[in-house]
């Protein structure tokens, strides 16, 4: 009997351009033939074959925003990681990979969501939140949002040129990073964790019924879920994807 | 790759293989807890040679999912059931 066809399918993605975010992360910039867009949050499924038959894949968030078949990644490179270090180290421009997507339909943000936003990243978990942000800006959403972006030093920001430039990366949106090893000299805020009382100050009222995206490390992420919920947020409102 | 563990999330693309609706925005109920959640938040480890989802609360396997070159297995038996959302008919 013949199996059922599968409903998602592998497709050929070709490198276009290539962006360093950081010294450990980079931008894929690929073309997708009949890519049929995207939700900001949603993510893809990339497989490497080898010439020997050994394959093997990884999830990845999408960065970037609907963009008729321009798909942008954004690859964290992963101690051990196969996958990341091919995407990284040998992947170059006019190269392909396999990509399926887009899947996933919990962590996403849809353009015609009015709500006030607060979106929470844990080190490369801005990856989806940024998403979200260049979705809001093409759609023209000006609904309050506030990006809370925590990483280890001014020189881990990923998106640095889009979050920090003058402005911000739109005039609705509100950008705090905490930065936990070491602060830039500029910043009033000493190096750190973020605490309790700084995630009250930066979420929404729960009275304006906010939705909360919180994307990182599984502690990061589960620290900041059940900080948001001791503040009486709704925790059907607080969607979170966590790796490592 | 390091074996590390991620969220229910990371089983959009296989269990779209399988399913027309996105299960991970179902809501999944435990067989052994009782704890209830979006199928997006269980603890996921793999995905080789497969998946295996377990429970947040008790961290009972709630799903496996081994995908062969010609076949997809399933493996639910720890969980009561799935609440998928669906538009109104």
């Amino acid at each position: 009997m013949a199996g059922l066809r599968a409903r998602l399918s592998w497709r050929a993605a070709t490198l276009v351009d290539l962006r360093d975010e950081t010294p450990t992360a980079r931008t894929l910039v690929l073309d997708v033939p009949d890519w049929p867009g995207h939700l900001a949050g949603q993510h893809v499924d990339v497989r490497l074959t080898a010439p020997d038959g050994y394959s093997t894949q990884r999830s990845y968030s999408i960065a970037s925003a609907a963009d008729g078949t321009r798909v942008e990644l954004t690859v964290q490179r992963v101690i051990d990681g196969e996958v990341s270090s091919y995407l990284i180290e040998e992947f170059r421009v006019g190269d392909e990979i396999e990509l399926r997507g887009p899947v996933g339909g919990w962590f996403v943000w849809r353009p015609n969501d009015t709500s006030p936003t607060l979106l929470v990243a844990g080190g490369s978990g801005v990856v989806p939140l940024m998403a979200m942000i260049r979705a809001r800006r093409a759609a023209e959403n000006r609904s309050l949002c506030r990006l809370v972006y925590s990483m280890r030093t001014p020189e881990d920001v990923i998106y640095a040129d889009d979050l920090l430039r003058p402005g911000g990366p739109d005039v609705s949106v509100d950008v705090q990073l905490v930065h936990t090893r070491a602060a830039p000299p500029s910043s009033p805020r000493p190096a750190g964790r973020m605490t309790h009382a700084e995630l009250a100050r930066w979420a929404w009222p729960t009275d304006l019924e906010p939705h909360n995206y919180v994307c990182g490390p599984t502690a990061f992420v589960e620290a900041v879920a059940d900080q948001l919920v001791a503040l009486g947020h709704d925790s059907a409102q607080i969607r979170t994807e966590r790796f490592g | 790759m390091a074996i590390g563990m991620e969220d229910g999330n990371a089983l959009a693309g296989t269990l779209s293989e399988i399913f027309t609706v996105d299960v991970t925005a179902a809501q999944v109920r435990c067989a052994s807890c009782g704890h209830t959640c979006a199928v997006a938040n269980l603890h996921v480890y793999g995905p080789q040679p497969g998946s295996v989802a377990r429970c947040p609360g008790c961290e009972a396997v709630l799903l496996r999912i081994v995908r062969t070159r010609s076949d997809a297995w399933l493996d639910v038996r720890g969980t009561m059931y799935l609440r998928v959302p669906l538009a109104a008919s």
